[in-house]
């Protein structure tokens, strides 16, 4: 027979029609679509579903939903499987594959128990006391302990699924579909708002209610089907189901985790911005601690009760109800009235309320006051409970214990927006104090546990008015027992039960001196596992207070950080995958670079060409060759990455003056000058040439990396310090196409496309601008020189790039001409001694360090000036720029290399580091730039380019930082 | 997730943003004629305060223009409107 | 006198069923004066005590910790341990941290965890390979061990790494500390404890600074929120609000507070057993004892005492660390959190004198306070001893911001969100 616990009537979320089957742990099961895992095992008897994280103690399921510790199961096959999946809110599906976690070799027969037999041995924290030594004395253990730690496998290869991310704005988020949180979204739905109101569960409605309970004059159920319905019609409410509220931020912000049933994207990330987020989030059971509590058959009374009327699982055939408070009377009477034989309620307090008496001799439930529960019985289900009472030991079999401790307002959401708790002594819990602007707890989790209450409050609560006083007093709990939780006769009183937390760990951690909440938290790992402590926390709370002999206020909350609950990795991630985790720029000649062998690099986000190869050409071939053909023909770049920054003004000059360390006051129009820029601290942050194109008007050019960086320190002084300033700056990089022409043939090739301009070395000297048409398009051309060549850098609109290139590659076939990428133009500039920011510029070095302290006027001040004279930047020893060649023109340079004294192994001093390195065709032999101490007072020194990390000593000769044409005349050519 | 009300483009998430720092620290107009505690004080040394904060934010994929926020660094409450930076404070 | 930790101990008290432990630390009410007086009852202060009291004698030292010890920084980090440090100053400063590390649980009689499982930085340019190789080489003629790994190394130690060349940042290679690791952080702060209270040292919890007394120019004591208590030498170990003690005595600090943010996933079975960080990534990955994965990331990037992270950094971390690990993508984040870290305006920390005579100054931790506990709080002590600074920490002076002999670590200049 299937689903031999499945009710005959009921389950308002199950569709007996539709038939599903699973598997758990290899078994085939049935269950109805509308039933989570949990409860299909449930109807099918199943009881025992996991192993404890430190004892491996047989476990069952415990709760309905978010809170479950014990029901983790590996769902799922291949690249789908995920570990740790709480059964209870696992939506089952047909053909669903379940796997217990944490047992070897079998759930019924884990080896991992004798961890149990030892428990003696393995009191909380026990590893702080031992496994010290002798040696790498934890090394040895510590393999152990992880293998025996951890829950379920981690999953197998690469997640296929898709995830999703959205956003959307509301005047009021509600957080919770249980009635206050209906009534909520139902006035404030009505009266115009924007709602999102979300609920974690497959159904709204919240938590279970008996049968007999009435709204308005309506049964429960019917309440929130007309609710539903109402909500449904409103066209400004949406509804999201199986969405957890898992995060609330500043400024209205919060974070939803929506799980798209069986469909894609598997996860829906919500990012709302609401005006009002009203929290309804109801409360969860607490367990009750005895010996024995974490028993299979063992739950809380409000889960079994869910199973009975959401899904006609039958929890048991036999139940016992323990309690500490009147809400499990009205559970017992539940359960009994939907046809289940519920054999006593146990209740711990001492005075019972008549009309609770009552109530339970009139539906024939035995009621047992000052029951303290003493032993349970079974091994991996219960079989039955004895307890100690006012009137008597007793004891009954049973197959299910329903266990009720009070409830536990839902206060992570109220705690996450900075709002205040306090204690409550007639709940036994932390409830909300004070709440920032436009949050609102209502119902449950503001201490509002009756029905009426709740929903009044919550429609108060859409509506934005104040709540009427309450009609009902909240439903007292006792607190915890404690002698029946300490009661120590070799059997274990759990207070969490994931992590295996008991009451007699609560107590050593108090004795020891960990009296802080936090304290107890960490030292017995009481609220750390899946379920951060949304069952055990308060008990455990409880319970060191009580061992303190202090009032639970007194000993403090943890603060509840997000998310509520576990949150998939894959819906943070959403779409942030591949080229979209970091997006690549490219320049508008990308697809000719392809085609024409480029080997590509990264340098920030822009993709660039390294160099082209060509067939049978190693690296260094390509890059020697065309360094080569640079130095002796023609070659051509793209330097369209290079920032550029239009600016323009009367005062324009005057904010050159003030940004780079040289003067620009007498720069001519027509003309360019090369500048460095300093920090603040005095350490060289950018350089370029900056061009005069008219009386007010100049053109920027600054490194690739810092093109963003440059405008936002520029805009930022002219914002604030010097505002008075008439002068505008514009980025224009993207607008810009720029390929520059270099080596002694560039001109040739350049008159080729030019009619309008005059490119003679008169009409154009070095460090000068021009504009005109180029291969017929708008172009300015600047003569500079990066490479140390004669060199032209063409700019022209973006939109024409191509044309310019392929006209210019074209007009430079007769002197074969020759294309070149970064990794050329790197040689190029090393061997010239250029410096590049990041590399010989790294944050650390002054304009002085670079041997560039020429280019500091002495005459005005510029950002960074007023550094350079603190003691530091003008002691000796400091590390300046010098060049070195490697003695044997064979020899090749380790990257990374420091720069040492002595040519041994073994540690020695730093006398720097190599900042950029390369194979220089033009000496034929490795070269290098460096950062040497004292540096250029050790020019002819014979040192050593040490990579300890390779073993190599290569010796070298320091020189001045430039190692071709040290005269520049190669730039006249 | 701050909402910054940028004073051109309206409110936008932070993470449209960068962060510009203090902006209580002024430039000296004359820095050469501070000694070296006095220009390290501006350089180096900051407040930082626990509560309300003036600084400077940079509207990177918006407007592109600098503002400047007063926030409370317990709480991230923006106490005040922000403005354009050229609109506040002394130059 | 208290029994040491041992097995042997936590045999025979399991027979007593574990009832007669005593307390790991005394919790006594303070008294009107004591020779040194420690605020912040963290890593950093419990450390100082502790080797005050055992490197220099000087037992008569209260630690005034406003909460509960361990609750700040050391509750809140990502547990790990290196020295793979560019700057000489750095470097063998926290070198002699690892060695204390190393040694640490037997000193303290606690098991701090400490396990040097080792630590790949990964790179993924030529760049970043120069970069990342200098700074290994670097750490080698300091005399610190690192190596160079190349992708089939870092395959065979990380087999789930994304290795594919066609990832968004393909890994070329990375460097390795195979004495840098992890230790349970928590533990940290009570071993520390436990040793330092077992040498007569006074931890005193719930216990907060209002205000510290000065009489002609020198520290003379602070009025607490448990009374006014004396002591000529007053040392701060206040990480996160290092401001606010230094704005007692009328200091401003080279500091900004900022929040570091981290999480863990859901625990699995292990299948990480080095520490990973990825530059171009922003994170760096490792596997607790418990199997919880734990992911760190980046500042939150704006001044905040908040300790509430916005999710942004999140979002980025969890992306990045797929994309390193992408068998992460399936697994849950649990937790996150915040810490509340000074950063100071060149990315290194700050052990020094100050100009108000008594009054001494450790903070601004950056990114490294945790490692850095046990030889801070050995340099610290050294220099609230002695009155000058231990050779290791003769560059973490104060007055470094004045003469501009900063120790900048990463070359980000004075903006502390950017380093």
């Amino acid at each position: 027979m299937t689903q031999p616990f499945r009710l005959k009537r009921g389950g308002v979320c199950i569709d007996r029609t539709r038939p599903l089957t699973f598997t758990f742990d290899g078994r085939s099961y049935q269950g109805y679509a509308g039933d989570t895992l949990a409860s299909a095992l449930i109807a099918n008897g199943v009881h025992l579903v996991g192993r404890s994280f430190k004892y491996h103690r047989p476990r069952g399921i415990v709760g309905l939903g978010v809170e479950e510790p014990n029901a983790l199961m590996r769902v799922g096959t291949g690249t789908r499987a995920e570990p740790n999946v709480r059964a209870t809110t696992a939506a089952l599906v047909d053909g669903l594959v379940a796997q217990s976690q944490n047992r070897w070799p079998s759930l019924r027969f884990d080896v991992g128990r004798t961890a149990d037999l030892l428990s003696r041995l393995l009191p909380a924290g026990f590893y702080y006391k031992t496994f010290m030594g002798p040696g790498k004395g934890w090394m040895i253990y510590e393999p152990f302990i992880r293998r025996a730690a951890g829950l379920g496998a981690p999953p197998d290869g690469v997640d296929p699924d898709i995830y999703d991310k959205r956003h959307a704005h509301a005047d009021v988020l509600i957080a919770g579909g249980g009635l206050t949180g209906l009534a909520a979204a139902v006035a404030a739905g009505a009266r115009g708002d924007r709602v999102i109101l979300a609920d974690d569960g497959a159904a709204l409605g919240g938590a279970p209610f008996a049968g007999s309970d009435i709204i308005d004059g309506l049964p429960v159920a019917d309440w929130v089907a007309r609710a539903a319905e109402r909500l449904a019609a409103m066209p400004n409410v949406r509804v999201l189901s199986r969405t957890t509220v898992a995060g609330a931020y500043d400024h209205g912000f919060a974070v939803l985790v929506e799980e798209v049933a069986g469909s894609v994207p598997r996860h829906r990330l919500w990012k709302v911005r609401s005006r009002r987020l009203v929290l309804a989030t109801g409360a969860i059971e607490r367990p009750l601690v005895f010996p024995g509590n974490d028993r299979p058959g063992i739950m809380l009374a409000s889960a079994a009760l869910g199973y009975v009327t959401r899904y006609a699982a039958a929890p048991g055939r036999r139940l016992v109800v323990a309690t500490n408070n009147d809400s499990a009377h009205h559970t017992a009477i539940a359960l009994k009235q939907a046809g289940l034989d519920v054999a006593a309620i146990l209740d711990v307090r001492d005075s019972i309320e008549p009309a609770r008496q009552a109530a339970a001799q009139q539906h024939g439930i035995p009621l047992y006051g000052g029951a303290a529960l003493t032993r349970v019985y079974g091994s991996q289900r219960v079989t039955g409970v004895s307890w100690t009472a006012r009137l008597g030991d007793g004891r009954l079999d049973c197959d299910c214990l329903c266990m009720s401790g009070g409830w536990t307002p839902t206060v992570h959401l109220h705690s996450q927006t900075r709002g205040t708790l306090r204690y409550d002594t007639a709940v036994h819990a932390f409830l909300p104090d004070q709440s920032i602007d436009n949050v609102r707890s209502v119902g449950a989790c503001a201490g509002t546990f009756d029905i009426a209450d709740a929903v009044a409050h919550g429609t108060a609560a859409g509506n934005n008015t104040t709540a009427p006083a309450p009609l009902r007093r909240a439903v007292a709990a006792e607190p915890i027992n404690m002698a029946q939780a300490f009661q120590n006769d070799g059997r274990k009183s759990f207070v969490d039960f994931q992590n295996d937390v008991t009451a007699a760990d609560v107590r050593l951690a108090a004795r020891e001196g960990y009296r802080s909440v936090e304290h107890l938290k960490r030292y017995t790992t009481l609220g750390m596992g899946t379920d951060q402590g949304k069952l055990g926390g308060l008990n455990g709370l409880s319970l060191l207070a009580a061992e303190l002999g202090s009032a639970p206020g007194a000993v403090g909350t943890t603060t509840f950080r997000p998310p509520y609950t576990p949150v998939p990795l894959g819906a943070l991630i959403g779409r942030d995958q591949g080229e979209a985790l970091q997006p690549s720029r490219y320049t508008a000649l990308h697809d000719w670079h392809a085609a024409h062998g480029a080997v590509f690099g990264q340098s920030g986000a822009w993709v660039r060409p390294q160099f082209y190869r060509r067939a049978g050409e190693s690296d260094l071939d390509a890059v020697n060759r065309e360094v080569t053909a640079v130095r002796n023909n023609v070659g051509l770049v793209d330097v369209a990455t290079l920032g550029k920054l239009d600016i323009q003004g009367p005062d324009a000059a005057e904010l050159l003056d003030r940004l780079y360390t040289n003067g620009w006051k007498k720069l001519a129009v027509g003309r360019s000058r090369y500048g460095i820029m300093l920090r603040e601290d005095g350490m060289v942050f950018d350089d370029g040439v900056t061009a005069r194109l008219g009386d007010q008007h100049y053109v920027m050019s600054t490194t690739t990396g810092n093109a963003e960086a440059v405008f936002e320190h520029i805009e930022l002084l002219l914002r604030t310090a010097w505002r008075h300033l008439r002068v505008f700056v514009t980025p224009v990089t993207e607008h810009w196409f720029a390929a520059a022409l270099a080596g002694p043939n560039a001109r040739r090739v350049l008159q080729r496309v030019v009619h309008d301009i005059d490119v003679s070395d008169a009409a154009i000297p070095h460090m000068s601008i021009r504009r005109g048409q180029v291969a017929g398009v708008p172009a300015r051309i600047f003569r500079l020189s990066f490479s140390g060549e004669l060199s032209y850098e063409i700019n022209v609109r973006t939109t024409d790039a191509r044309h310019l290139w392929e006209r210019l590659v074209e007009a430079g076939r007769a002197d074969r001409l020759t294309v070149y990428g970064t990794e050329s133009m790197g040689v190029l500039r090393i061997e010239k001694g250029h410096v590049v920011i990041g590399r010989e510029a790294d944050g650390r070095t002054t304009p002085d360090d670079l041997g560039l302290g020429k280019l500091c006027a002495t005459t005005k001040d510029f950002v960074g000036r007023r550094s350079l004279s603190l003691p530091a930047l003008v002691e000796p020893g400091r590390k300046q720029l010098v060049g070195l060649v490697v003695e044997h023109a064979e020899d090749r340079l380790p990257v990374g290399a420091h720069v040492v004294a002595e040519g041994r192994a073994g540690p020695q001093p730093s006398l720097g580091f190599i900042t950029s390195q390369a194979h220089s065709p033009t000496l034929g032999r490795p070269v290098a730039l460096a950062l040497v101490a004292a540096g250029r007072s050790r020019i002819g020194e014979r040192l050593f380019a040490a990579s300890p990390t390779a073993s190599t000593s290569i010796p070298v000769t320091v020189t001045e930082p430039v190692f071709v044409d040290p005269e520049g005349k190669r730039l006249d050519a | 997730m701050l909402s910054i009300t940028c004073p051109v483009c309206g409110p936008r998430d932070e993470d449209e943003f960068v962060f510009g720092g203090d902006a209580s620290a002024a430039r000296p107009a004359d820095p050469h004629t501070l000694d070296d505690q006095a220009w390290t004080d501006f350089l180096y040394r900051r407040d930082n305060p626990a509560g309300a904060h003036e600084e400077l934010w940079f509207h990177r994929f918006g407007c592109r223009r600098w503002l400047r926020v007063r926030r409370d660094t317990r709480t991230h409450a923006i106490l005040a409107a922000p403005r354009l930076a050229e609109d506040s404070g002394t130059p | 006198m208290a029994q040491p930790y041992s097995l042997t101990a936590l045999l025979r008290h399991a027979f007593s069923g574990h009832r007669t432990w005593p307390a790991a630390w005394r919790a006594p009410e303070p008294k009107a004066a004591y020779d040194v007086v420690i605020i912040g009852g963290g890593g950093h202060g419990l450390a100082a005590a502790y080797y005050l009291a055992k490197n220099h004698g000087i037992t008569n030292v209260a630690v005034l910790e406003k909460g509960w010890i361990g609750g700040g920084n050391t509750a809140r980090n990502t547990t790990i341990i290196r020295s793979n440090y560019q700057q000489d100053g750095n470097a063998l400063f926290y070198e002699h941290s690892v060695k204390l590390w190393e040694g640490l649980s037997q000193d303290l009689n606690f098991n701090v965890m400490f396990s040097p499982r080792g630590m790949i930085n990964l790179y993924h340019t030529p760049a970043d390979r120069d970069a990342w190789v200098r700074r290994y080489n670097s750490m080698r003629l300091n005399g610190i061990d690192a190596a160079v790994l190349n992708t089939a190394e870092i395959a065979a130690l990380v087999p789930d790494l994304d290795l594919a060349a066609g990832s968004r940042h393909p890994v070329l290679g990375g460097v390795i500390q195979r004495r840098a690791g992890v230790a349970r952080h928590d533990a940290v702060a009570w071993g520390f404890a436990r040793a330092a209270d077992r040498r007569g040292v006074d931890i005193i919890q719930n216990c907060a600074v209002t205000g510290i007394i000065r009489e002609g120019g020198r520290v003379v004591g602070v009025d607490t929120t448990r009374g006014r208590i004396l002591a000529p030498k007053i040392a701060s170990c206040v990480a996160g609000n290092s401001s606010r003690v230094a704005e007692m005595v009328g200091l401003r600090l080279p500091i900004e507070s900022h929040l570091l943010q981290a999480m863990v996933t859901e625990p699995v079975k292990p299948f990480l057993d080095v520490v990973v960080s990825s530059g171009a990534h922003r994170v760096y990955v490792s596997q607790t004892d418990k199997g919880e994965v734990l992911i760190g990331g980046r500042l939150d990037g704006y001044n905040s005492y908040s300790q509430r992270g916005s999710l942004p950094v999140i979002e980025e971390i969890a992306a990045g660390a797929a994309a390193l690990l992408p068998r992460l993508k399936r697994l849950r984040l649990m937790r996150s959190w915040a810490g509340l870290v000074d950063m100071t305006m060149d990315g290194s920390a700050i052990i020094s004198r100050t100009p108000v005579e008594g009054f001494y100054f450790n903070g601004g931790w950056c990114y490294g306070g945790f490692k850095a506990t046990p030889a801070s709080g050995w340099c610290f002590a050294h220099l609230i001893a002695t009155d000058g600074p231990h050779p290791l920490i003769e560059r973490h002076r104060l007055d470094r911001f004045t003469s501009g002999h900063t120790i900048n670590e990463r070359g980000a200049g004075p903006s502390p969100h950017l380093h």
